[in-house]
């Protein structure tokens, strides 16, 4: 004979959250044990230096006015860097993602040349373009670049072509349908991009400047390793990572305000 | 809706006709020799089993989609104020979800010379007419799917269309929502007496709204009857005998062509 039974639920789990405090708990936990290793002596200063050490240093950077002149420097090719690949990357994924002779020839060199270690071509721009500032910038121009285009490209594609006829439809002019649909449409594809271009920028900023710079944080963290200052060196590298982090943070910003519609 | 700026609307004497009009894709025919007279100022309803071409015939009478042959004549002067003379509703409502309802009203109208106030005017104007005024600010996704056809309809008005294109505009809506919309629509078009092509496959949507209802075949699409509806729509109701009887009439004309279709689409 059947038994009465409750219908059990069986519909939890499969969605994460992610709770604010166990990941600040996560990183000041990180932080103390690391620094009780190295107090302890279970880990190398001289390797792994300790947290006190490398905010010391970076006190001491600070006030030497030392921190500035490299971070400035970086800045300043972060900026001029990614603004040019991504203004270009936008033009281009537009036109390949709007025109089929651009596409069909456009893609196929982008294909071609997106796969290529942009690292590897550090060299190869400093024959170019001088071992100056034109070599760095000329670097992140094209690692920024290729990206975008093939996020702007997706989110072309992506744009409901529902919406293009209506604007056909009602007898938009070309121009019009591009910057009131396409564009607008596509713009989650090349933000979704431009949390990729940030972070490749910043990798390629860091290897443009270990090769022949005077100024900026990858120069500054070269040095120190090469002098086994490894508390200036790891302070450089929590700049890089605090970069990092302020840029992901105003692309998200950008991204709250620009996508609120979502 | 509301009885706002109608007169600002009014818009008789527009027809158009379609001449010979055949269409194929890829070798297969889809619609062969229509020929539909569109008098101004009336609804005609096109019918039809799923397939039988309603959609394409509504695209080539909206210029997006050419046809092979024949062709498809606008009589009369739309008027200066006429933006669009040809305007879409579309099923799926097409709305922009990055610009508010506003947003959506005016894209055409910013296209267009027009100064900021007379602009406003006129997107005020219309959503007081859809009852929208409330809801200009919000986002198409905060809208039920009546709502956002509501927008769609406004848009519409917006351009002071001179033949409005419907294309199966409450197909994607639930039941209730269904009936309240095709009320008001009844109503708009009654008062606004814009001439309408309406594309269904639903028939008592067919006999409410249509003067003329065309009744089109499968493969290829050809007319296989044109049914008049004399009665003014604002006296027609869902248990009308009359309207019942030819809601009958029209399912026998399409009941053996929708069978088929439904077994080839299955």
């Amino acid at each position: 004979m059947l038994q009465d039974r409750r219908v059990p639920f069986r519909a939890s789990g499969y969605n994460p959250q992610t709770y604010g405090a166990i990941s600040l708990l996560t990183l000041i936990a990180t932080i103390a044990l690391w620094q009780l290793a190295a107090s302890q002596g279970w880990i190398s200063t001289q390797f792994a230096s300790s947290p006190e050490a490398i905010l010391q240093s970076l006190r001491n950077l600070y006030a030497s006015g030392e921190l500035w002149e490299h971070l400035s420097a970086s800045l300043q090719r972060l900026a001029i860097g990614w603004v040019i690949g991504t203004i270009t990357g936008i033009i281009f994924g537009l036109l390949l993602g709007l025109f089929s002779i651009a596409r069909s020839s456009g893609m196929a060199l982008v294909s071609a040349l997106f796969p290529i270690p942009k690292i590897a071509l550090v060299p190869l721009f400093i024959i170019w373009f001088g071992i100056g500032e034109g070599s760095k910038i000329v670097t992140l121009v094209f690692g920024v670049f290729f990206p975008t285009v093939i996020n702007t490209v997706a989110g072309v594609d992506a744009v409901p072509r529902g919406l293009i006829r209506m604007g056909q439809s009602f007898g938009l002019r070309p121009l019009s349908i591009v910057a009131k649909i396409v564009l607008p449409g596509a713009l989650p594809s090349i933000f979704a991009g431009f949390r990729i271009t940030t972070a490749t920028a910043i990798v390629l900023l860091v290897a443009a400047e270990m090769i022949g710079a005077e100024h900026g944080i990858g120069a500054f963290v070269l040095q120190a390793g090469n002098l086994y200052a490894t508390d200036d060196l790891l302070a450089g590298i929590v700049v890089l990572s605090l970069l990092g982090l302020c840029v992901s943070f105003v692309v998200g910003q950008l991204e709250r305000v620009l996508l609120r519609w979502r | 809706m509301s009885d706002v700026a109608l007169d600002a609307l009014e818009r008789r004497g527009i027809g158009l006709s379609v001449c010979a009009v055949s269409h194929a894709y890829r070798g297969l025919k889809a619609l062969e020799g229509i020929d539909i007279e569109i008098p101004p100022g009336e609804v005609t309803v096109v019918v039809g089993p799923s397939g039988c071409g309603k959609s394409t015939l509504l695209g080539i009478l909206g210029g997006l989609v050419a046809q092979e042959a024949g062709e498809v004549v606008l009589h009369g002067d739309p008027g200066a104020d006429c933006l669009n003379p040809l305007t879409y509703v579309f099923q799926d409502f097409a709305l922009l979800p990055w610009r508010s309802v506003a947003g959506n009203v005016s894209l055409v109208l910013e296209d267009h010379a027009m100064d900021k106030a007379a602009r406003a005017a006129r997107v005020a104007e219309v959503l007081a007419l859809t009852g929208l005024t409330e809801f200009a600010d919000a986002w198409p996704r905060q809208l039920s799917g009546g709502m956002r056809q509501r927008v769609g309809i406004a848009r519409a008005l917006a351009v002071r269309p001179a033949v409005l294109l419907m294309d199966e505009p409450l197909s994607a809506l639930d039941a209730q929502t269904r009936d309240l919309l095709l009320d008001e629509f009844a109503a708009l078009i009654a008062r606004t007496g814009v001439t309408t092509v309406y594309v269904t496959h639903n028939l008592p949507e067919a006999v409410r709204l249509g003067h003329s209802i065309v009744v089109l075949g499968r493969r290829p699409g050809r007319v296989r009857e044109i049914i008049r509806i004399d009665m003014p729509l604002a006296e027609r109701r869902p248990d009308d005998t009359a309207l019942m009887a030819i809601e009958q009439r029209l399912w026998a004309l399409l009941r053996d062509d929708a069978a088929e279709a439904a077994r080839e689409l299955a």
